[in-house]
């Protein structure tokens, strides 16, 4: 596999070249106060010299003193809007009159998609929803559809935000590329740890000096893109660059989450009053399982056209902190937020687990920054942890 | 434990057109709607559920209640809870609804074979256990005794009445019935269905039982019958959520670490026990 080193300028070559093959590119852009991921026009519209301010409850823009592409941690919204749009047509049901009808399929999406700028955390998302909609009970065709030919372009993360925490779950800031495969590089893997999406290209922005771009291929797709780009030969200093950018992004992380254990310490502790606690300030508002980019939960709606002779199938988000989510005959299962808040943190970080093989939490941290009130789920496990109910009972 | 049958994904997650041919009412609420499918018809295991779709109202979780030998015939008993239930109660002969599945894991019939067969069933509940009580008098042999106790709110609450007339007349299987409340007319049994459990003759060793009825009534005759000394492991109880995708992705039916629809919805007595027991999981 090739690799090598590029102007920032050659990455609109890369745009361009991805077009022109058909994908519909999809990259980082500065919009209304942060950082989201849409079709990128070209690579004008990157958040260049933007760093992204993230903390409990807190999330915005400031500027850089440099004009790196992606000096930011991540977007508010994750790639999940891509491949498991909010809201998706499954099927529709078309009246034959005589209270009959035939039911069609959702057309399958016309243009393979290109995403530019996926952080090594996010590769680990897509991997965890690969597991939820493609090796489940049932291939799920929009998800599918989505996914097959996507064309994913990694960028190691350099400027971590204060509500990052990759490094305690395996999932980041770096990307180690060998004939082994790819997977996260500066920091442990568990045994909870999610596989990541296997990236074509691994770009690592340095900003020592030229502002140049280490570009690593890891599929044949991604060398045979490589190929057609202008780059030249990596050198140690450039591999001594990226070493130095990668254990500074490490340094700077200094949220954690411990893992150890975790699984059986939150079903443990279903009775712990810290549920109490949290309760009294969660608003229930479902900010952090829109922003988690492996929340997978979703309904369905019917509607029909004005004619009636269309009926639609369609499926939308949905979240398990609504007090509908558990509507069941005559009432709901979840009724407190104590109940709701619960069931999203021991699923998201046990009971996944026993589902898919693996954590649901890839650490980016975005349910801590979205959160209006600030609510901190490594601080929810901390505290539940410090004062673990299964010794108090013991 | 039985599986369901191997199905093209595309009928797993894509609703097929049946014309309902006929519709009979149960209670003021409840209605069994027997549909005919447009094309192949589809075997299911006594105890799975299909998603059973009305144009342009939507979709709702409901188990098959009727024979599994004729699947030609596919019958679904349905009571109005909701805006889709309501609307496949006002359903009409000659009406097309759509059907995808069957899903999830049914009664274990199989492993009930050569040991008494007790099913305790409330209200609604009687029409998810209706395919293995006719699949298990189909092979009535496979079975020692066969027991059914059957509990309703009140003698007008009481669905497959001819059912229930029909099975009393037969000798292979002993029916007992109870309401928890009687009106005037009614001659049989008052009380909840749990206090038939110590009276009926079974052999709680050699017994295997099929429970389904609101999560209370499941719960207690859980109770009774490990008081009775069956062995909560040969205790099955079938569980209720509002499924919406039925393939373990939409996320509304899991009660912990279990997706009902494609874990489930029939558990053993131990596999959801605690998970029954914590509130508001």
């Amino acid at each position: 596999m090739r690799s090598g080193v590029m102007t920032p300028t050659a990455l609109e070559s890369l745009v361009l070249l991805l077009r022109d093959r058909g994908y519909r590119v999809v990259g980082p852009q500065v919009r209304d106060g942060t950082i989201v991921y849409d079709e990128l026009a070209s690579t004008a519209a990157l958040p260049r010299g933007w760093r992204d301010v993230q903390a409990p409850g807190r999330a915005g823009l400031e500027r850089r003193d440099d004009d790196a592409l992606f000096g930011y941690a991540v977007g508010a919204s994750g790639w999940k809007r891509e491949l498991f749009p909010p809201r998706q047509r499954l099927w529709e049901a078309v009246s034959d009159g005589d209270a009959s009808f035939h039911v069609v399929e959702a057309p399958e999406p016309d243009q393979p998609l290109a995403f530019l700028g996926v952080r090594p955390c996010e590769l680990a998302a897509i991997g965890i929803q690969d597991r939820v909609f493609l090796h489940g009970l049932a291939e799920d065709r929009v998800y599918a559809g989505h996914r097959r030919g996507l064309l994913l372009v990694a960028v190691e993360c350099h400027a971590p935000a204060a509500t990052c925490f990759c490094t305690s779950i395996g999932t980041g800031p770096g990307l180690d590329v060998d004939a082994d495969g790819v997977r996260a590089a500066g920091s442990a893997a568990h045994a909870t740890t999610p596989a990541p999406a296997v990236p074509d290209l691994v770009l690592t922005e340095l900003l020592d000096g030229e502002h140049r771009l280490l570009v690593r291929a890891a599929t044949d797709e991604g060398d045979d893109l490589l190929a057609a780009l202008e780059h030249r030969e990596a050198t140690t200093g450039d591999l001594a660059a990226r070493a130095a950018t990668l254990e500074a992004a490490q340094a700077a992380i200094d949220r954690h989450l411990e893992v150890d254990g975790l699984h059986d310490l939150l079903l443990g502790n279903l009775a712990h009053p810290r549920w109490d606690d949290v309760a009294a300030r969660c608003l229930a508002c479902t900010n952090c399982t829109l922003v988690c980019p492996t929340c997978f939960c979703s309904t369905t709606e019917d509607t029909t056209d004005l004619t009636g002779e269309h009926a639609y199938h369609e499926r939308r988000w949905d979240s398990c902190f609504t007090l509908e989510f558990t509507h069941t005959g005559p009432a709901s299962v979840r009724t407190s937020t104590r109940s709701r808040y619960r069931q999203w943190l021991t699923h998201k970080l046990a009971t996944w687990v026993d589902q898919f093989d693996t954590t649901g939490c890839v650490g980016c941290g975005r349910c801590i920054a979205w959160c209006p009130v600030g609510i901190d789920l490594t601080e929810e496990v901390a505290a539940i942890r410090a004062t673990d109910g299964r010794e108090v009972t013991a | 434990m039985t599986v369901a049958p191997e199905l093209p994904v595309s009928d797993l997650l894509t609703s097929r057109p049946y014309v309902v041919s006929t519709v009979r009412q149960q209670t003021h609420d409840i209605v069994t709607i027997d549909v005919r499918p447009e094309g192949e018809p589809i075997a299911f295991v006594p105890g799975q559920f299909d998603m059973v779709y009305v144009y342009g109202t939507g979709e709702a979780a409901i188990s098959a209640s009727s024979d599994p030998a004729t699947p030609e015939l596919l019958s679904h008993t349905i009571r109005a809870v909701g805006g889709v239930t309501q609307a496949l109660n006002e359903l009409q002969p000659g009406a097309t609804i759509g059907i995808r599945g069957p899903y999830g894991r049914g009664w274990p019939l199989a492993a009930a074979e050569g040991r008494d067969l007790v099913i305790v069933a409330g209200g609604i509940g009687l029409a998810p256990v209706r395919p293995a009580i006719l699949a298990a008098l189909a092979q009535r042999e496979r079975f020692s005794r066969i027991a059914l106790l059957v509990g309703a709110r009140s003698p007008r609450d009481l669905v497959f009445r001819d059912d229930l007339d029909r099975w009393t007349a037969d000798r292979r299987i002993d029916v007992h019935v109870t309401v928890d409340s009687a009106v005037r007319g009614w001659s049989g049994r008052v009380g909840v269905v749990t206090t038939l459990i110590p009276r009926v003759p079974f052999d709680p060793e050699h017994a295997t039982v099929l429970t389904c009825g609101p999560e209370t009534m499941m719960w207690f005759t859980g109770e009774a019958l490990r008081k009775r000394g069956v062995d909560p492991a040969q205790v099955y109880v079938t569980l209720e959520r509002n499924m919406k995708c039925a393939v373990g992705t939409c996320g509304h039916c899991q009660l912990g670490p279990v997706f009902l629809c494609r874990d489930g919805p029939v558990f053993a007595w131990p596999e959801v026990a605690d998970l029954l027991g914590e509130r508001e999981l």
